[in-house]
């Protein structure tokens, strides 16, 4: 298990790695902890590797009033212990502290895990969730914005180009008075989730203003589930999710394999989609309480 | 003797060298070998036509490519069968590189060597091999069927049929008051060490000699096979295990294709070359274990007490039989555990399929053979509404009728006859330190509150320190230290600490004093191996008979020094002196110098053995007849039969009413191994065992599809359990030393890993109230389960 | 095709070391073959087991999961840094000592690192939150059990030792 050879190039800027991109077909390098697994297994041997993570000015993580928005060269361990980005968007951290290991969290960026587009990765379908975007570098298509809703095409799919490089990511902070929360069930401890399911429920007045879901493992990319016709206007303490699991169920094309099958995945959507509700629900009535 | 080591919780000497990154695995070595990589099969079952290597040729650092039609000699046949039976009439084993045809994904085609392993990955995705496709057989029940054949001259893919019998199964159990059937199953594990295999070799052309370092379990037969197939004489090969990283079973299998074929490349290369074994490779080539399919058929009384079993199985035994029927005879034999039903019918079918070979896993078809008697045992309770570990009571074998003798030949080709334990007292312990008796309460307190938690127990007998032999050597050097030496081999049971305490008791030394070296045949080269759980009782009663033998040369020589009886003296830290009177004394340091006359004082303590040093009888030759200069010695322990060890596991989970996740809240264990060396050892043994029985009962299996590809050959989806999977676990020991070995011990290796299946299956059973007949379990197969069985026709169990 | 090598230098356990890789070669064979500290092992050349677990810049990182090249100017830690500074044991290596948390030692030195570096922010763990530090971490060996049992003691011998030092007026 070693990689195929390949060309090495280190750029010293955004534009300068994407004209490398251009001009040798090559693969960005950044975490690498998705990427180097496959090129060691050699199902994947790209020509070249443009390591950017030497590229000035894309380690940083910016949080104001409307969103937290990190380089590319943030890691997902950063994010997840960086107390300002925890205040503005709790759930952050609730689902980062799920991804994988805390070893390589450490290493893997954020960014990166969204350009990867797992559909069984937490990140996507928390960028997702937030109608959140990236922001992307192209020598085609020049600098521009992608919207969450156009950036998971498919399973390991992004809507990048060849030449494109992800620069940043923006995840927009809920409005107030909305809870959140990460739930999922994996295997093992730390292992890609049968089923994930993370949430967002606004409160008003202490009755449901709004509420979606994303769902991971249960498509071809993050599943994104908006329920609030199921229950907006519910008090908060009396709050039935059937129709919102039934709502969130015919949204789902689960499929099977060896760790869960079809049915299963099914059900978990189904119970793990309550759990997390009544969770952000929760946490939108102990913010609103606070 | 003094017994101030023997049972005592003496840390590993081990250790210090390991815990600082000192260890010398495989790969540590030969950092400038010649590296090996391999063309295995994508295809489990195919015709190879062609082997087209063109465009590897042209790959940079490629030294050389071999395929079958370069194999000469021995080489040029199929590697040994390696434990023959008489039943096995079918036995098939592949050759080095495959000879036109490969039956699972992972054999071996074409082996490249190149300058490192990166450049040899290279050439060998440039080797294009053709095939010609063949159905392929995966499963029991493909096998089974026998649409399609693994082997076309094998009929109906069966290797082997075995039967034994004692009383009349079919007649007792007819004859029952009550009867049963039940269809239970276990799927493929396997042993995965964190260490693959691998090999490295020297071939000295001056002196026509071999050194050859592998990750094995057994140095000394790898060494005969290599001779033998190279065509070497023996004298002309040494193995040489290196620090070796878990075995657990795989590599006690031998000799793979691989530890022929590098030596062989070695020597036609003139250059020392290695093979790392990667994980993807552990995966396809080298062994699971666990497969297999069981139909059972009993009958008991009203009391329930087992009075006729039969049972049939069939073994997936994979694409060859090296190691023989050694797995399926262990299931047949050790499925009685501790009970002793009247009468017992075995029959298995041992089948071939095309996946990768089924050798020993920790265990070793005791957790098959486990599961099926105590889910037995089980279902007598459900059916009569008894307490489960009253049915168990009721059946065991009680210690006054030890011996037993089951009637029955075990694996080693001698009769079952179980040699101690005291199955009442160990189930009472076991008992006690669960809360058995007050399980129930807190069951249904649990259930009011809307949860499910469910109790499980299982017993087990194994059978230990297999034959047929095991040996010592055992020297006092010239400056104290005592230096031990076994043939067998070790992957991290702690033997070196383990033999020292045994050696330095026996001799009066201090453990930091003795050096153990194991798995050198320069060193020592009569050995069987390292399996069966056999260390301590067969090395460890070896160099404690081999100690014993030195130290009676030590005090006769000293006694002469000293002036004094031999019945006087004794050894107290690493001084023999005579008791009562400890300032006549003489180190053991200088016995050993004495004990060796001398012509040449190479150094200042060598003087007083020499010619002129005034302490020769002139009358009598320097060394008497029948002795021998220096102060070492050479014994071997070879039992009449194993010894059987035993223990009891129960297991508290709990599952959840929605998501029908499986959560082990308790995990308890009574060990009975017998006289204790080192309880921490011990322990960390049971522990090691259990992690795996968890691994095997809730998420370990191999999963091939219909075609043959094993689809989750990797540590990402074949789910080793990591520390947020396995429980903290209680252990209490009962001793009851086996009356056939010096020291009274009896194996402890695998015993934690045998009833964990049995355990889970019995609790996750006692938490859901329906029958649970496969293993392992996962939540989405008990999601599955639960649809089959809707709650309101559950019976409470 | 010949492959271009790289210059690269890492700082090994404090000791600077260039060496010339090609682009291709992992942070853990450079580790081990090129730099020759065989100390940290390779378990699965995928990520998930943690045998290669090395601190880079302080960090655990997997070194199956890095390339050299890519890891050019890091200080880099292995269970041979681990040591004490006149080379006893460490800690961490002494507490698994101790507690028999290792059998055959082939997972442990990723243990050990990881382990080295928890303790660096959570000096003082309960007992779940050093089995949860682990938890990246396959152990096919011990069942992990002695390992939580290190972790703890590793605390125990790091407070005593600066406890000491504090007493002696030493820096801790």
């Amino acid at each position: 298990m070693k990689p195929a050879p390949f060309d090495y190039h280190r750029p010293g800027s955004v534009a300068e790695a994407v004209e490398t991109l251009a001009a040798t077909g090559g693969k960005v390098l950044a975490g690498g902890q998705s990427l180097v697994p496959i090129m060691s297994m050699r199902l994947a041997a790209p020509v070249a590797l443009v390591d950017i993570n030497r590229l000035p000015g894309l380690s940083e993580i910016e949080v104001d009033g409307g969103r937290v928005r990190i380089g590319a060269l943030v890691r997902h361990r950063q994010l997840e212990q960086h107390e300002a980005a925890y205040a503005a968007n709790p759930l952050l951290r609730r689902a980062l502290s799920q991804v994988a290991h805390p070893t390589i969290r450490n290493r893997g960026t954020t960014v990166g895990s969204l350009v990867h587009a797992d559909p069984a990765a937490e990140m996507p379908a928390v960028l997702a969730l937030l109608d959140g975007s990236v922001g992307v570098v192209g020598k085609t298509a020049g600098e521009r914005t992608i919207a969450a809703a156009d950036f998971f095409v498919g399973p390991l799919e992004s809507a990048l180009q060849s030449d494109d490089l992800a620069v940043t990511a923006t995840f927009p902070t809920p409005p107030a008075g909305t809870g959140s929360s990460w739930i999922e069930l994996a295997r093992r401890h730390g292992d890609y989730a049968m089923v994930g399911v993370g949430a967002l429920v606004r409160l008003v007045d202490g009755a449901v203003e709004s509420a979606r879901v994303s769902l991971i493992s249960v498509g071809l990319t993050p599943v994104v589930v908006e329920v609030t016709e199921t229950c907006a206007g519910a008090p908060y303490d009396r709050v039935d999710w059937q129709a919102a699991q039934d709502a969130i169920v015919a949204a789902i094309e689960p499929e099977g394999d060896i760790h869960a099958s079809a049915q299963y995945r099914e059900h978990l959507a189904r119970v793990l989609s309550a759990r997390a509700l009544q969770q952000a629900l929760d946490d939108g009535a102990a913010k609103e309480a606070a | 003797m003094t017994t101030k080591l023997f049972g005592q919780r003496v840390p590993r000497v081990e250790d210090p060298r390991l815990v600082s990154g000192q260890g010398r695995y495989l790969d540590d070595l030969g950092h400038d070998a010649l590296a090996v990589a391999f063309v295995r099969s994508p295809h489990a079952h195919a015709r190879i036509t062609d082997i087209d290597v063109t465009a590897a040729l042209d790959v940079d650092g490629l030294v050389a490519i071999y395929t079958y039609d370069d194999l000469d000699g021995r080489m040029a046949e199929p590697l040994p069968l390696l434990i023959p039976h008489p039943t096995l009439t079918q036995g098939r084993t592949p050759y080095p590189l495959a000879n036109g045809e490969v039956n699972h994904v992972g054999e071996a085609i074409a082996m490249v060597v190149a300058t490192d392993r990166y450049v040899a990955e290279d050439a060998a995705g440039l080797i294009e091999v053709s095939y010609d496709f063949l159905p392929p057989v995966v499963g029991v029940e493909a096998a089974r069927e026998a649409v399609d054949l693994v082997h076309e001259d094998v009929p109906g893919n069966v290797a082997a049929t075995y039967m034994q019998e004692t009383g009349d199964a079919a007649a007792t159990i007819a004859a029952a008051a009550l009867r049963a059937r039940l269809q239970l199953s276990i799927e493929r594990s396997a042993s995965m060490p964190m260490e693959g295999k691998g090999v490295h070799a020297r071939w000295d052309d001056d002196d026509k000699s071999l050194l050859v370092n592998t990750s094995t379990q057994t140095s000394t037969s790898v060494r005969q096979a290599i001779a033998a197939k190279l065509s070497l004489p023996v004298d002309r090969v040494e193995v040489v295990t290196p620090d070796v990283g878990g075995g657990f079973g795989v590599k006690i299998m031998h000799p793979w294709p691989e530890e022929v074929l590098v030596p062989w490349a070695a020597i036609r290369l003139g250059a020392p070359v290695k093979w790392v074994e990667d994980r993807r490779e552990h995966f396809i080539s080298s062994a699971h274990e666990r497969g297999q399919l069981h139909e059972v058929e009993f009958g008991y009384d009203e009391d329930g007490v087992l009075l006729g079993l039969s049972v049939e199985f069939w073994h997936d035994h994979g694409a060859y039989t090296p190691y023989g029927l050694i797995v399926p005879i262990i299931t047949s034999t050790q499925l009685l555990g501790p009970y002793k039903p009247r009468a017992y019918r075995v029959e298995f079918h041992s089948l071939y399929t095309n996946t990768v070979i089924v050798t020993p896993y920790r265990g070793a078809g005791r957790p098959q053979g486990c599961f099926v008697m105590e889910r037995v045992m089980d279902y007598i309770a459900r059916d009569l509404d008894l307490d489960r570990a009253v049915v168990r009571e009721r059946n065991f074998i009680q210690p006054d009728e030890m011996p037993y003798d089951h009637g029955l030949i075990f694996q080693d080709g001698r009769p079952l006859i179980y040699d101690s334990g005291d199955f009442p007292a160990s189930m009472a312990m076991l008992k006690s330190l669960v809360g058995w008796d007050e399980f129930v309460a807190q069951r249904d307190a649990a259930r009011r509150e809307g949860r499910r938690v469910g109790i499980g127990l299982a017993c087990y007998v194994e059978g230990t320190g297999v034959g047929p032999y095991e040996g010592g050597h055992v020297r006092v050097e010239t400056d104290g230290t005592v230096v031990v030496s076994t043939g067998l081999t070790t992957q991290g049971q702690g033997h070196q600490t383990m033999l020292a305490q045994i050696v330095g008791d026996e001799l009066g030394v201090p453990v930091d004093r003795v050096r153990v070296t194991t798995g050198d045949t320069r060193r020592f080269k009569y050995a069987v191996g390292t399996f069966a759980s056999r260390t301590a009782v067969m090395s460890g009663s070896a160099v404690a008979l081999t100690a014993r033998k030195v130290r009676a040369k030590a005090l006769r020589i000293a006694a002469d020094a000293l002036e004094a009886s031999v019945d006087d003296l004794e050894i107290v830290d690493g001084r023999v002196q005579v008791k009562g009177s400890p300032s006549a004394q003489i180190d053991l340091s200088t016995v050993a110098v004495l004990s060796n006359p001398l012509r040449y004082a190479f150094d200042d303590a060598a003087r007083r053995a020499t010619q002129f040093a005034g302490r020769a009888d002139p009358t009598k030759p320097p060394v008497d007849p029948g002795d021998e200069p220096g102060l070492e010695g050479t014994d071997y322990y070879s039992p009449t039969q194993s010894t059987f060890a035993n223990g009891m596991h129960a297991v508290i989970v709990e599952t959840d009413p929605e998501t029908a996740e499986i959560k082990i809240l308790r995990y308890c264990v009574v060990h009975d191994c017998g006289t204790v060396i080192n309880p921490m050892i011990v322990e960390g043994q049971v522990h090691g065992g259990v992690a795996q029985g968890v691994g095997g009962a809730l998420y370990e299996r191999m999963e091939y599809d219909a075609s043959g590809q094993l689809v989750n050959a990797s540590f990402m989806d074949f789910l080793m359990p990591y520390a947020s999977e396995v429980p903290s676990i209680e252990i209490d020991h009962l001793q009851t030393p086996s009356p056939l070995n010096p020291l009274g011990v009896k194996g402890a290796g695998e015993a934690g890993v045998i009833p964990g299946s049995a355990a889970i299956a019995s609790a996750i059973e006692d938490a859901e109230g329906f029958p649970i007949t496969a293993m392992p379990i996962s939540p989405s197969e008990l999601f599955a389960l639960r649809a089959e069985h809707p709650a309101p026709s559950r019976r409470a169990p | 095709m010949t492959e271009t090598p790289h210059d690269i230098t890492l700082t090994l356990n404090g000791t600077p070391r260039r060496l010339s890789v090609p682009a291709r070669r992992l942070l853990s064979d450079a580790i081990r073959h090129d730099a020759r500290l065989t100390g940290t092992h390779v378990g699965c050349e995928h990520g998930v087991c943690g045998a290669c677990t090395v601190l880079v810049d302080g960090q655990p990182m997997r070194s199956c999961l890095m390339f050299a090249v890519s890891a050019d100017g890091a200080e880099i830690t292995t269970t041979e840094g681990c040591t004490t500074a006149t080379g006893g044991l460490g800690p961490v290596q002494q507490a698994f000592r101790d507690c028999h948390a290792l059998q055959c030692g082939f997972c442990t030195p990723g243990f050990i690192t990881t382990i080295t570096a928890f303790l660096e922010t959570n000096p003082d763990p309960t007992e779940d939150e050093a089995r949860e530090a682990i938890g990246g971490n396959l152990c096919r060996c011990t069942g992990y059990q002695n390992i939580v049992a290190a972790v703890l003691r590793a605390a125990q011998i790091q407070r005593e030792q600066s406890q000491l030092q504090g007493e002696q007026g030493q820096p801790a």
